[in-house]
């Protein structure tokens, strides 16, 4: 379905994490290409020991934000880990970690969890998003 | 006349945009021309289908809502 979504995930907290997770599947499940391009705290959020771990949420959630969201939680909501993996398995979706980020959390991709599809540069981000729009969170 | 129903998904429960990812994937394992019907509870999911079904070309065949529950029938191209 056309031109690529761009995501740069640069926020690590799970609230952030989960609505770039809920964007992609909705792009994968119409056939869209997703291109998600990891920097810093959400690079961060991805390492394969801390992937699982509780990571917050923005400062704005505040304490009615944290019930809001381990309500849902308990409801049986998808984690955002478990949304990309879905997203994954339909197809058309590539996650790439920020190799400036890779330096400044001193990571190698052995450190990275494995829906993490590779390393590559801004250069290579722009050239794989094309005409599509690119979206920061 | 009944429909003749290929396959049926239970995403009662699950929230956006769980109930279209799972569709997305069921509809690949039935032949075109099949039917899917979906169950849903996701307030959001009546324009969802309907928004999946026209970019991706599977018709939407029925829907309905029963207490609150939604219920999708849908073709496969």
């Amino acid at each position: 379905m056309g031109e690529p979504l761009n995501v740069v995930l640069f926020s690590g907290t799970d609230d952030k994490l989960q609505a770039a997770a809920v964007l992609t599947a909705g792009a994968a499940a119409l056939g869209k290409p997703v291109n998600l391009f990891l920097q810093y705290w959400a690079l961060d959020a991805f390492r394969a020991d801390r992937i699982e771990q509780d990571h917050g949420l923005a400062p704005e959630a505040g304490a009615e934000g944290r019930v809001a969201v381990d309500g849902l939680r308990a409801a049986g909501q998808a984690s955002w880990a478990d949304t990309l993996r879905q997203a994954k398995e339909l197809g058309g979706v590539d996650i790439e970690a920020c190799s400036l980020s890779m330096d400044l959390l001193h990571l190698t991709p052995a450190d990275l969890d494995p829906l993490v599809d590779g390393v590559e540069g801004v250069t290579a981000f722009y050239l794989n998003a094309g005409e599509g729009q690119v979206v920061f969170i | 006349m009944t429909l003749q129903i290929t396959q049926t998904l239970d995403a009662r429960g699950l929230s956006c945009p769980m109930p279209i990812v799972k569709t997305a994937q069921a509809i690949k394992t039935i032949p075109s021309g099949g039917l899917i019907e979906v169950l849903a509870t996701d307030p959001g999911s009546v324009k969802d289908f309907a928004a999946w079904s026209r970019t991706t070309g599977n018709e939407l065949v029925e829907q309905t809502t029963d207490s609150g529950v939604f219920r999708f029938v849908l073709r496969r191209k």
